[in-house]
């Protein structure tokens, strides 16, 4: 920079208009809602549900067909940046939706709740489009601060305190790994712009010990973000500490956050290093599809068995990105949008069964769930073999993308491994099936739940089915924004 | 060669400070300790000419964090040996993990060269150069996006703690001062009309 600076025009502020849209929005609604007395609460929801659906409507206003940087080089924006920024919008607005009742039956629905969920939202978009490690790191410190709040807001239970307490300790010390990365990758390269990184990590320095150390350290830092074994102590205490419905969103949209991370950091920022963190992401993948998938079975408490299942489906979304090529990132991008759409059906049917004063959180609560609910029974049954991979649902797909790049890429073992794996994980999800269909109900309550929340979730439950019968669609979505 | 003695002796000091820092059995002196790593890591950004910096770092972090911070841990009751009963118990654990850890750093930082002269040295600068004037030239431009999600952050940090703090407890004693500005003399003093008494 010499003497004279530029000055920022407005302009150049329109490739991130949708995150200054939603920040400006967030901001309104948490002014808004204070005037608000407490039989409003519902104005909220709409305004923050209208919030959402507008960051859609800029984010596809500004789409653009091509990559490309702006803000000096701290914002990317690319087809992969706009579809998963569409993404979260749709799985948070399902989750608020999901997570309404059951907030206002605990009476937790303060204009907080909501004001917090758009701003770990803004962090996601931040996340999505970073450019820079910077970038990258605010954004995860936006959408984690907005997290561990949430987790914390039930504040006269225990557990949730202490859930929030775990996730902040581990998460700042996940942050602080990630940020030691990034100061040793600055020394190494000079640069923390991800596209002048990717120039710099090319060929014989890519292999150079400074950068590989500062590698190991980033790797540790997104393995935390996304819950992969050895990292993944705090899934399944922040799962079940937090209230569902908080459960629910972390479950969520934050996995996509997580899936970009690993894109604009590993791919895009290092490369040039992909033969180093590739052995790192093995060990990662099959440590979490095995502990995930073994330690599952024995858990009676339904969110912690979800919490299992996240840390195993992260071992797949691994997968995908370990093969190194477009063929690996597409099929692990598939992934994860598909576990974001299994994980919102599954936490909205916990959030369905229960009622004030009733979780719904152990197995044994889904007993004979099929002669109360014959219709959302056969929800969770198409959301458990979804999560399992059974044929006719999208998560067989998802599964057999990845399996079959990291067997493009020459890893037979991996993908045998894989295979055997997700059946040992397909125990617990048909254990779940098993409790609905053939076993007796012990109590005879109604769910009492709103017409919306019905509908959107039998459609999730549906989406699994549509998509898993024409897998085209999304197949072909992933492979138009990952050339 | 002055330059060089000088980083290494606070650098020295920076790390005795960072151990008494989670050695210290007293939080206050883990406090105090804390402030004296602030200093040391302020003397260093002086060393390679990032006075502004160096200012700030004691300014905000030494003036007005860690004085908050004091009074904080001062006004809590923290039962330090009931904290500590665990830490025998895995302290050899600690211990192998931190080893394995040295271990790994002396490999990567003396068998091998480490890569990092891109950076380079930084060169003495011209005499009336001036590192505000540079931060400020950048920070509303370069780097305009990052400072901005630096202050959502922040505020994102005040939502959560007023959300997590606020409570409403049924019997919690609170002053309404809409309430009191509106009181009228006729609310609290009743005005007794009543014959005068003659003196006995």
């Amino acid at each position: 920079m010499d003497g004279m600076a530029t000055v920022l025009t407005l302009a150049e502020l329109t490739p991130a208009a949708a995150e200054v849209f939603l920040a400006a929005a967030a901001c309104v609604i948490l002014l808004v809602d204070t005037f608000l007395p407490e039989k409003r609460r519902g104005w909220t929801f709409l305004l923050s549900i209208a919030a959402l659906a507008g960051a859609a409507w800029v984010t596809s206003l500004i789409a653009v067909p091509e990559r490309s940087v702006a803000l000096y080089g701290h914002f990317v924006a690319d087809p992969m940046g706009t579809v998963l920024k569409l993404f979260a919008y749709g799985a948070a607005a399902v989750a608020l939706l999901y997570s309404r009742d059951y907030m206002a039956r605990r009476s937790l629905l303060r204009g907080e709740y909501f004001v917090l969920a758009l701003f770990a939202v803004l962090g996601i978009q931040v996340i999505v489009s970073a450019g820079s490690l910077l970038t990258l790191y605010m954004g995860i410190e936006i959408m984690s601060l907005s997290l561990y709040a949430m987790v914390a807001f039930d504040r006269e239970n225990g557990i949730a305190a202490e859930a929030a307490m775990k996730y902040f300790v581990l998460g700042a010390i996940a942050s602080g790994t990630l940020l030691y990365g990034i100061s040793i990758l600055y020394g190494v390269t000079g640069t923390i712009r991800l596209d002048e990184l990717g120039a710099a990590v090319q060929g014989p320095d890519a292999s150079s010990i400074g950068l590989l150390l500062a590698l190991a350290f980033i790797v540790v830092g997104v393995a935390f973000k996304f819950g992969a074994v050895p990292f993944h102590m705090w899934v399944p205490d922040v799962y079940h500490g937090s209230p569902t419905a908080v459960t629910l969103f972390i479950g969520s949209a934050p996995k996509i956050a997580s899936f970009a991370l690993a894109m604009r950091v590993l791919a895009e920022g290092l490369g040039g290093a992909v033969d180093a963190w590739q052995d790192m992401l093995i060990v990662l993948a099959v440590l979490s599809m095995a502990i995930g998938n073994v330690v599952a079975i024995a858990q009676t408490n339904i969110k912690r068995m979800l919490a299992y299942s996240t840390i195993s489906h992260v071992g797949f979304i691994l997968l995908g990105v370990l093969a190194g090529n477009a063929v690996g990132y597409r099929a692990a991008m598939f992934y994860t949008l598909t576990y974001v759409i299994l994980a919102t059906g599954a936490f909205g049917v916990v959030l369905l069964m229960s009622r004030k004063g009733f979780e719904a959180e152990w197995l044994d609560d889904y007993k004979g769930l099929n002669q109360k609910s014959p219709w959302f029974a056969f929800v969770m049954l198409l959301l458990m073999f979804g999560m399992a991979g059974v044929p006719p649902t999208v998560g067989f797909w998802a599964k057999v993308q990845v399996i079959s790049a990291v067997l493009n890429v020459g890893f037979t073992w991996l993908a045998a491994l894989a295979v055997l794996l997700s059946v040992i994980g397909a125990y617990y999800y048909l254990r779940i099936v098993k409790l609905m269909y053939f076993d007796e109900a012990s109590g005879r309550e109604a769910l009492d739940a709103g017409g919306g929340f019905r509908f959107v979730l039998s459609l999730n439950g549906l989406a699994v089915l549509a998509l898993g019968l024409f897998p085209g669609l999304l197949i072909s979505l992933c492979g138009y924004v990952l050339p | 060669m002055l330059v060089t003695i000088l980083f290494y002796s606070f650098a020295a000091v920076l790390i005795g400070a960072a151990l008494g820092v989670i050695l210290s059995r007293n939080p206050v002196h883990s406090v105090l300790f804390l402030v004296l790593c602030f200093f040391n890591a302020a003397v260093l950004w002086l060393l390679i000419e990032a006075e502004f910096l160096a200012l700030v770092l004691v300014l905000v972090y030494v003036g007005a964090v860690m004085v908050l911070f004091l009074f904080v841990v001062m006004m809590l009751d923290i039962n330090i040996e009931k904290l500590r009963e665990g830490f025998a118990r895995n302290a050899p654990l600690g211990v192998l993990i931190a080893l394995i850890v040295i271990v790994e750093l002396y490999y990567v930082l003396w068998v091998r060269r480490l890569g990092i002269e891109v950076t380079g040295g930084t060169a003495p600068l011209p005499e009336n150069y001036s590192n505000t004037a540079q931060i400020g030239a950048v920070l509303y431009t370069e780097y305009v996006y990052p400072f901005q999600l630096a202050a959502i952050v922040l505020l994102i940090a005040i939502i959560a703690a007023i959300a997590l703090t606020m409570r409403k407890r049924p019997g919690q004693k609170v002053q309404d001062v809409a309430h009191q500005v509106s009181v009228r003399a006729k609310d609290r003093v009743r005005i007794v009309k009543m014959a005068t008494e003659r003196e006995p």
